[in-house]
């Protein structure tokens, strides 16, 4: 039964329903720009570094960066794994659960920073603590017995 | 007396073929990373959240710095890039695999396959490497020595999640490379010759693929932003 055996292997097992040379061109185009993305992400990196934190332009440069990542993993997702040459149900059913994600995130996201929102208002002893410096490491020292807590045993972990 | 035969549309489900028009495999593969997307989203959205409840939070230039023979030089970013370039040239190799065995081409495959898994064990020493290091740095689940970028009491959370999750992920690359380890095997052994397609490779692929995905996203996470 030939037909079973299509049905196995969903029609796609015919070595040459392809042009091979055309799936090899489109392999290294992704693979060049996935290469690029990512040499821009490390550029944006590498500027930014020295920024001072909490600055908008490095907010900024941040948001990038994601946006970046993002457009990345459509190519890994729509190439590589093949996604986007598969027919529409297909991609609907994975696409549409993996819309939850756009709640998922914007929904703990800012949770998150309402959390630290209202600490810096209403929690005096957050506050106190964020102020706290650091007790540095010594250079060279080979010890792993530095607890970052260590002043005060009752002090609860910063969250 | 003559009757008029209505022949019904045949439809999508009415059997005889794959509505999807992929193997049952296949898209049993792609549940299983879907669900695996949200086990990793789960894990890096809680990062986030924590990172955005706390105040002030350590700089990963400061802390991801080191490069294997570098010394005591300040590289940032340096290492993670040439992790992050292994993973993709891995993830193109095992792309090319998948082709050449649609093409039925047994030693491409062979010999592709055989690349990925090199990538993959480069990969994972690479991670131990960085591991390694953090850890005699005095850095460990629970231990964090990395002040904020204030200079500011940092919290453990930082050294959590970082292990947690590049745990995670390098733990994915763990079952990769032994799942490619298998289809080598397979393929050197003729099972896809004799079963007349190399289907399996595709669904193997997929996976590999998808544990580059993750490392896109754990690596802007953690290591850019």
């Amino acid at each position: 039964m030939t037909d079973l055996h299509e049905l196995e292997s969903g029609g796609h097992t015919h070595a040459h329903a392809f042009d091979s040379r055309a799936v090899r061109k489109e392999i290294w185009r992704i693979t060049i720009f996935l290469s690029i993305l990512t040499i821009v992400e490390l550029v944006l990196g590498f500027t930014m570094m020295n920024w001072p934190e909490e600055s908008t332009k490095r907010h900024l440069v941040k948001g990038i960066i994601l946006i970046l990542m993002f457009w990345k993993a459509y190519y890994i997702i729509g190439f590589f794994m093949h996604l986007k040459h598969e027919i529409r149900n297909m991609i609907m059913v994975i696409g549409l659960p993996a819309t939850l994600f756009v709640w998922f995130v914007i929904a703990f996201v800012s949770d998150g920073n309402s959390f630290k929102n209202l600490r810096e208002k209403y929690d005096p002893y957050k506050i106190e603590l964020s102020h706290l410096p650091m007790p540095v490491k010594e250079e060279g020292d080979k010890t792993h017995e530095i607890k970052p807590a260590q002043e005060k045993p009752t002090t609860p972990q910063q969250q | 007396m003559s009757v008029a035969v209505r022949e019904p549309k045949r439809s999508s489900w009415a059997g005889g073929y794959s509505p999807f028009k992929v193997e049952y495999g296949k898209l049993m593969m792609w549940f299983f990373l879907l669900s695996d997307s949200f086990t990793f989203g789960a894990l890096l959205i809680s990062y986030l959240t924590t990172r955005f409840a706390t105040m002030g939070w350590p700089d990963p230039n400061k802390v991801f710095n080191k490069y294997p023979l570098g010394g005591e030089s300040n590289s940032p970013l340096v290492f993670v890039s040439i992790m992050t370039f292994i993973l993709i040239i891995s993830s193109v190799t095992m792309v090319l695999a998948v082709q050449s065995g649609k093409e039925m081409n047994k030693k491409a495959v062979m010999k592709y396959l055989l690349l990925t898994i090199i990538g993959g064990l480069l990969f994972l020493s690479c991670q131990a490497w960085e591991w390694t290091h953090l850890y005699r740095e005095g850095a460990w689940w629970g231990r964090n020595p990395f002040p904020n970028f204030d200079g500011s009491l940092s919290s453990p959370n930082f050294t959590n999640f970082f292990f947690t999750i590049t745990g995670f992920h390098g733990f994915h690359v763990f079952s990769g490379v032994i799942i490619n380890i298998v289809m080598l095997i397979m393929t050197a052994c003729n099972t896809f010759e004799k079963r007349g397609h190399y289907l399996m490779i595709e669904k193997a692929g997929l996976y590999w693929h998808f544990v580059d995905l993750v490392w896109v996203f754990v690596f802007t996470l953690f290591y850019l932003v």
